[in-house]
């Protein structure tokens, strides 16, 4: 069997064999959807990305931090 | 600064407290447990013995438990950079940004590569391979902890970098000095081996499990065995890296070293407080008050902490705000109303330079001579660069209180498993049970002290958190704080109680 092939029934078998792992793999898998699915998508915009423009990043944080400062 | 939520602010360092503080759950215990069941699979490659293989698989599977609820929960902390804190998460530019690409990539790659070969390969690979999967799967960890620290060393030391006021970024002129800052080796020494004692009281805490329930009492006792060996070394390690993080404090965050020690007046051969009287619910009146009551101190302990010499001067918060000179050393801290200016300045240059930048270019030199100060021209009274001092200071206290018991402790731990038989000493057992919980408070003590006594800065003297946050609405803010305040409890519920059962049906 060539490397790569050994490679990936290392981690076929390994998987596999897994007990207490694959409890944990669910809980992972549930983890990651929440995080990246539901709290990325719907909570955590990229802030100066939406109220940015294009290349106009740094002009839109100098007006937010000093730019209209009194 | 535009009319930004002030309450916006409290929600999103809130939040970020929250979230940094659930994930600093998992990681103190992979760095320590790695170690523990590095030297037990070493035991294991040296003498053959079958016992060995068993307990390393036992103290890895809990390892693969802790590794795997700590997955992805650093994550977060990206996202709330991005909306919680964009003008800060801009401002810091690619300094920020290297070292935690750097984590990314080493994190995934080693860790996966090598935990992969750790859990899958005892019966594939061979024992000196598995024994160095094991090694670098907690090599991997701790490096990658190590740039996580540099990163956050950057804001409490930030060196390495110039503001470019083009782009509005800090912009990094030396990998090498935000890799290698003095506060970032100091700061990684100190959270590395004192994490090893989270591990090492983790194992004792199970190990003592077993022998309550008088189980597993030969895996238990040379558990604890070992456990104390490298709890005992990881204390003395934590007691002088501590001391040393703490001479770094004295010299670039002396604020934060006046409000650990609740020091409102400073003076030469200061005393080191013990404890004293501070209302743990109110900011001292340290403007009017001479000294914290009822003040219980070690004679010119400070001094010799924060300056190495037993007469070193010492500032407190007043003179921190109104300026000083000490004598003996020359050191000048400008008052507050003159650091002030510097930063009005630099504002008002930045703002200039903006409208016009190639007629205003003499300005950048102005913008680069004041920047240092930079976060001082948005601060309005004094009160704002205080931190707030209780949490300081009793999280100091707690933090070295509990510290010292770990230290006697595996002391007392090492000596009985050397002298006698400890299956029989309930008392010990419930003892070693007892330390788990207060293994954590003393951990997160440790960044509660950093972070709060960093207050009112993300970046040092640079940028207040109030100019860094986001101009989102604090209802926002407040939503998401309670969905993770959820989702985190709901984890952890599920991450102790599959700990627990492995424990328990082992």
């Amino acid at each position: 069997m060539s490397l790569i092939g050994r490679i990936v029934n290392f981690y076929v078998e390994g998987f596999r064999g897994m007990t207490i792992g694959r409890t944990l793999w669910a809980v992972i898998i549930v983890k990651l959807i929440i995080i990246f699915l539901i709290l990325k998508l719907l909570f955590f915009p990229n802030f100066i990305g939406e109220h940015a423009d294009e290349g106009g990043e740094a002009e839109f944080v100098f007006e937010q931090v000093v730019g209209n400062r009194e | 600064m535009n009319n930004i939520d002030l309450a916006s602010v409290d929600w999103a360092r809130a939040q970020f407290a929250l979230t940094a503080i659930y994930h600093w759950l998992f990681v103190p215990l992979t760095l320590g447990l790695a170690v523990i069941m590095g030297i037990m699979e070493t035991i294991y490659y040296r003498t053959g013995k079958e016992f060995w293989k068993e307990a390393s698989v036992f103290w890895q599977r809990l390892f693969g438990i802790n590794f795997a609820m700590g997955v992805a929960t650093g994550i977060i902390l990206e996202f709330e950079f991005g909306t919680n804190w964009s003008n800060y998460s801009w401002f810091v530019g690619d300094i920020f940004g290297a070292p935690l690409a750097v984590e990314g990539i080493v994190a995934f790659f080693m860790e996966s590569t090598f935990v992969a070969v750790m859990f899958f390969g005892w019966q594939k690979v061979s024992r000196g391979f598995h024994l160095t999967a094991t090694w670098l799967s907690g090599l991997g960890a701790t490096f990658s902890a190590w740039w996580i620290l540099v990163a956050n060393s950057w804001m409490q030391y930030p060196v390495g970098c110039q503001f470019n006021p083009d782009t509005m970024r800090n912009e990094m002129t030396s990998f090498a000095d935000v890799a290698l800052s003095p506060f970032a080796i100091d700061k990684f020494c100190h959270t590395v081996t004192s994490s090893w004692i989270v591990g090492a009281v983790f194992v004792v805490a199970v190990s003592c499990y077993f022998l309550l329930k008088k189980k597993h009492e030969e895996l238990a006792k040379k558990s604890i065995h070992i456990a104390a060996m490298v709890g005992l070394a990881a204390s003395l390690l934590a007691l002088y890296t501590g001391d040393e993080s703490a001479y770094k404090v004295a010299q670039v965050q002396p604020m934060k070293l006046a409000a650990m020690e609740a020091l409102y007046n400073g003076s030469e051969s200061q005393g080191l407080t013990v404890i004293a009287a501070v209302n743990p619910f109110a900011q001292p009146d340290y403007a009017n008050e001479e000294e914290a009551p009822l003040k219980l101190e070690v004679p010119c302990m400070l001094s010799v902490l924060a300056t190495r010499t037993v007469d070193g001067y010492v500032p407190g918060i007043n003179d921190l705000i109104n300026g000083y000179t000490d004598e003996k050393t020359g050191r000048t801290e400008l008052p507050l109303s003159e650091k002030i200016e510097r930063g009005q300045k630099a504002i008002a240059a930045l703002q200039a330079y903006r409208k016009d930048p190639q007629a205003n270019a003499g300005l950048a030199d102005e913008i680069a001579a004041n920047m240092p100060y930079f976060g001082y021209g948005f601060v309005r009274s004094a009160e704002e660069i205080v931190p707030y001092v209780p949490i300081c200071f009793y999280a100091f206290r707690v933090m070295v209180g509990l510290g010292s018991l770990f230290l006697l402790f595996f002391a007392v731990l090492l000596f009985l498993t050397l002298r006698k038989d400890i299956a029989g000493m309930k008392w010990l057992h419930w003892a070693g049970i007892a330390m788990l919980p207060l293994a954590y408070v003393c951990s997160e003590s440790g960044w509660i002290v950093a972070e709060m006594g960093r207050q009112p800065w993300t970046i040092q003297d640079m940028l207040p958190t109030w100019a860094s946050v986001s101009n989102i609405a604090s209802a926002e803010v407040m939503t998401t704080f309670f969905i993770f305040l959820a989702l985190f409890t709901g984890l952890l519920v599920v991450e102790v109680s599959i700990m627990c059962k492995q424990i328990k049906n082992y």
